[in-house]
């Protein structure tokens, strides 16, 4: 099951560059994108409420070097699992309709990327996982040098060298993992329990690369450009998708594998997320292209998932998790909408637009929905995610939640700000007026639909979708042994206050 | 001696022995056909021999390794550096084929020098004896001296034969010297009779690292180690693209085989000794051969300097010197033949287009995955595998290389491997830049309408490459089962 599931898009990318023609190509990618989508649903109906691994494969690889390939999903991974299948579609439908040029290799490429990700979410193998983890690289940077914008040669090169330099010594960690352990295995690993020397180093060669993934504050610079440079569908799926990898790394492998390592770095890398939350917020609003903002807002907000994480307890990885996939539909949403209206414009920049209520108010509204669901609106799921992430960080460490929520206001200054530029005030350029700008269309409101409605199904029952990740948060190391010194935070029974007033949460634990 | 002895596990050279009889039937041809132009007919045969060569290695794999004569061995790890060759032989030959006048005129004298080289790399992984080794190493290297000048309406390819021949000399009586001193050292030219001799506190210890030093000039000179690889961009870039896909391979399996059998089996008592400078060695290898080929604007001295990082990823093997890391460097190599390989022959193909050259610019490669789709795409998978990108064999090899030697607690070393692999990942990811994302300089009234714009031969050999790439980093379980390390 998970096989096909990881390897259907490959299947799809092979069609697509065999098939003749471009309507055919078109229809093939997205039948691929749509089917795999619907296995990972497959996924939802048999899944149990439990912190192991489940649909579990393992087969012989490399049996004379004990390398197996070992795919399995938990309820850390199931939601980006989804995430993944759901976003990639929607991306395949926008290229279908804006790119132009060599669509056949843009949409293999697409394709490989997806194969890429899902291997790196379901892998159990540290050899596995890295290899689909360097391989991601290769369709992305092409994404971006071969269809992305004036700079696109110079931010493909520093994406994909910033990242390939970044994992260099996670291979040197893992083949150390190995001869301490005989195995390469994540579930044998995570029971042999590693000595804490080799836990430091291994923790920080593992860091780094999540950390220039993620990306965290200060190894965030070559996002800008990646972003910005990147066509539509690839900073879609690069927000949506490819930054959760480094996340998805630290809880995967650095808290489960290292645990003392990581008590020890805890509140450091929680200072450097507090950093990136501020300094990305403060950046995004200085910025007078509207996919930089986007972009710089992504480095604030992965900084809100791993303050969540490195709060080491039950929320705050609960809400990391939740809020990984409310900042992938979000971001993934906003460059969507970006991307909309550059297509039609052909500029980003917000001096350019203004009042677009009048002339295209199907996609003000819009706009709108997803830049609360950003902004962290009570009702939508981006709100869901941060307060959780907040409230395990006050159980931590208060001061980085009152640093944290600092990061929330500007978040909804800065996005609040985009909107106003963007929709409200007067309308004075004569190129956005009615009937010259066309509003969205059916093809482009069925793109934005599944998106939102998610939005308001994890806002309104968060706890279908926290249930299934719980377990699997609940039963990690670091979680069950709180490291923190205060007394009263070890006492799993106190309830900060925040909590109280707040009936509709209370749930969430 | 008595003949019977001759004959007895005479079979462990027999892949040798068939290439050998190969050669006089390939003269013999040659002078009953005097006068005649054109070589189809010596390049089939050649390739015949050589497909008859690796039924012969296939047919004494897996026999317990016997001795032939106190000097050559077929074990597990013989085998699997002749299958390289041989490889790199058939691909070298296939793509000698029709490549310049020279080869039509003299058809007899290059393919048989081409066998002859095989031949004596072959030798350089079976020996174990310092004579055959070194009968071996100049077998290789005078054919080869001659193969880089063969292209004679090229000066650079006449000065490249002249380069290679006076240093290779010069780096051969060093490598003789050092023989020398080790058989005063331990009292015989057999690898284990020398081991048995010191490690038992006899013979001449004071004479083993001054041996060692001396022959490490030697082989360092031939697998191109940094400081002793001036001589490699100039022969690369001069010989004839073919002469260099095929020796680039070639040589560096043959050094590399004699290079660990000797070490491993001659002096492991003196591990401790010669593996830090080793060490030291491969760093300055990897670090210069990356820095150097960063600033390279044609693409055989780009490869060139790439072959001596590599030389310098292999040589971690060697520091390590286990049998699990012998091994992987028999796997690195396997690998490193079909990507190496199939990077050269692309760039024959686009030479072809371009001029004529003898080697291509960089700055031509823009745009050329518009007009040679094919082609770019097997140049760039051949340039992600060099740089180590999974899943693709070059992965693998750097792979089991790097964990060979954390295992045998080289970690730092690994590390600095590792970067170096980053670094390198630019100037390899350059070419892939240029071809896919950079618009020509002067865009032609027309489109060429060639798909695959090379001869038959070489687009068998990419295709053949390519697959062999992919295949390897898919299932490298397979390879690693078959490619064996000494003493496995």
């Amino acid at each position: 099951m998970l096989s096909i599931l990881t390897f259907l898009p490959v299947v799809g990318a092979i069609a697509v560059l065999l098939a003749p023609g471009d309507s055919l190509k078109k229809g093939l990618a997205l039948g691929a994108t749509i089917a795999t989508f619907v296995v990972s649903l497959l996924l939802l109906p048999g899944w149990q409420e439990i912190p192991d691994m489940q649909f579990v494969e393992r087969y012989a690889w490399m049996p004379d070097l004990n390398i197996y390939y070992h795919l399995g999903v938990d309820g850390i991974s199931l939601w980006l699992v989804l995430l993944t299948t759901l976003l990639m579609p929607i991306a395949v439908a926008f290229s279908n309709q804006h790119v132009k040029q060599n669509l056949g290799g843009y949409l293999a490429l697409m394709l490989l990327l997806e194969t890429a990700v899902l291997g790196v979410f379901l892998a159990l193998d540290l050899v596995l996982f890295y290899v689909f983890w360097e391989f991601s690289l290769i369709p992305m940077a092409f994404l971006i040098g071969k269809w992305g914008s004036q700079n696109r040669i110079y931010a493909a090169v520093k994406f994909f060298l910033y990242t390939l330099a970044g994992s260099a010594l996670m291979l040197v960690a893992i083949l150390a993992l190995y001869f301490n352990t005989g195995t390469f295995d994540l579930l044998e690993l995570q029971e042999a329990g590693l000595p804490p020397g080799l836990q430091q180093l291994a923790f920080l060669a593992f860091a780094l690369a999540f950390a220039i993934k993620v990306p965290l504050f200060p190894f965030h610079t070559w996002l800008p450009d990646a972003h910005v440079e990147a066509p539509t569908a690839g900073s879609v799926i690069l927000a949506g998708v490819l930054l959760k990898l480094g996340t998805y790394g630290f809880l995967r492998f650095a808290l489960p594998l290292f645990p003392v390592a990581v008590a020890d770095y805890a509140s450091l890398i929680s200072f450097l997320a507090i950093i990136g939350i501020l300094y990305g917020a403060l950046v995004a609003l200085a910025q007078r292209d509207l996919k930089s903002l986007v972009a710089y807002s992504s480095v604030a907000h992965m900084g809100f998932v791993v303050l969540g994480i490195f709060a080491l307890n039950e929320q705050g990885i609960s809400g990391a998790v939740l809020q990984m996939v409310n900042h992938g539909l979000s971001t993934g949403a906003l460059f969507l909408m970006v991307g909309m209206l550059y297509e039609r414009r052909h500029t980003r920049l917000l001096k350019d637009y203004g009042g677009l209520w009048a002339s295209v108010p199907i996609f003000s509204f819009f706009f709108l929905v997803v830049a609360m669901s950003s902004a962290g609106l009570p009702g939508l799921n981006g709100f869901i995610g941060e307060f959780t992430i907040l409230l395990g960080t006050y159980k931590s460490s208060p001061l980085f939640a009152v640093l944290g929520t600092a990061g929330v206001i500007l978040a909804a200054w800065y996005l609040l700000h985009a909107f106003r530029q963007v929709a409200q005030g007067e309308l004075t350029n004569p190129a956005n007026f009615k009937g010259k700008l066309p509003d969205l269309n059916w093809a482009e409101i069925g793109q934005l639909l599944p998106i939102v409605l998610l939005f308001f199904a994890i806002g309104l029952a968060p706890n279908f979708f926290l249930d299934k990740i719980n377990p699997s948060v609940a039963a990690l190391e670091v979680v069950q042994t709180p490291v923190v010194g205060d007394e009263w935070l070890v006492d799993s029974s106190y309830q900060p206050p925040l909590n109280s007033g707040n009936s509709s949460l209370t749930t969430i634990r | 001696m008595d003949t019977a002895l001759l004959f007895d596990n005479a079979v462990v050279l027999l892949p040798e022995i068939v290439l050998a009889v190969g050669v006089m039937v390939l003269m013999m041809v040659d002078v009953g056909r005097r006068g005649q132009n054109g070589s189809q007919l010596l390049a089939g045969l050649s390739v015949v021999i050589l497909l008859l060569g690796i039924g012969a290695s296939v047919m004494i794999w897996g026999r317990a390794p016997v001795e032939y004569l106190d000097g050559a061995v077929s074990d597990g790890f013989a085998l699997s550096v002749r299958l390289v060759i041989l490889i790199a032989g058939v691909l070298g030959v296939l793509l000698s084929r029709n490549h310049f006048p020279a080869i039509e005129r003299q058809g007899g004298a290059f393919y048989s020098l081409h066998l002859l080289a095989i031949i004596g790399m072959m030798l350089m992984g079976t020996a174990t004896n310092l004579i055959v080794l070194f009968i071996a190493l100049e077998i290789f290297s005078l054919a080869l001296y001659i193969l880089s000048g063969f292209y004679r309406e090229n000066p650079r390819s006449i000065e490249a034969a002249m380069k290679y021949f006076l240093l290779g000399a010069f780096a051969s009586t060093f490598f003789v010297y050092g023989c020398a001193l080790l058989y005063g050292a331990g009292g015989s030219s057999k690898y284990t009779q020398i081991h048995e001799t010191l490690a038992t506190g006899g013979g001449n210890p004071s004479l083993v690292l001054p041996g060692i030093a001396l022959l490490l000039v030697g082989f360092g000179f031939k697998v191109s180690l940094v400081p002793f690889h001036m001589w490699t961009p100039d022969v690369y870039q001069g010989a004839p693209t073919p002469v260099t896909a095929f020796m680039s391979v070639g040589t560096k399996a043959a050094a590399f085989a004699g290079f660990f059998r000797l070490m491993i089996t001659a002096l492991p008592s003196y591990h401790d000794q010669w593996a830090m400078p080793l060490a030291i060695l491969a760093v300055l290898t990897m670090t210069v051969g990356n820095l150097t080929a960063l600033r390279q604007s044609s693409v055989k001295r780009m490869l060139a300097y790439s072959g001596i990082a590599h030389a310098g990823n292999i040589l971690i093997a060697l520091v390590a010197g286990t049998a699990a890391a012998s091994s992987a460097a028999a796997f690195y190599l396997f690998a490193y033949a079909f990507m190496n390989i199939g990077a050269f022959t692309v760039t024959i193909a686009l030479d072809r287009q371009f001029g004529n050259e003898n080697d291509v610019e960089q700055s031509r490669l823009a745009g050329a995955a518009e007009r040679f789709p094919a082609l770019a795409a097997a140049m760039a998978i051949f340039m992600l595998s060099l740089s180590g990108i999974p899943p693709l064999a070059g992965f693998f090899g750097k792979f089991l290389v790097f964990k060979a030697a954390v295992e045998a607690g080289w970690a730092w070393l690994v590390v600095i491997g590792v970067l170096n692999s980053a670094i390198s990942a630019y100037y390899y990811l350059r070419i892939v830049v240029a071809m896919y994302f950079q618009q020509p300089e002067e865009i032609g009234d027309e489109k060429e309408p060639l798909f695959v714009p090379a001869s038959r031969p070489s687009v068998f050999v990419v295709v053949v490459s390519v697959l062999a790439v992919v295949v390897i980093g898919l299932q490298p379980g397979l390879w690693t089962d078959l490619l064996r390390g000494l003493g496995q």
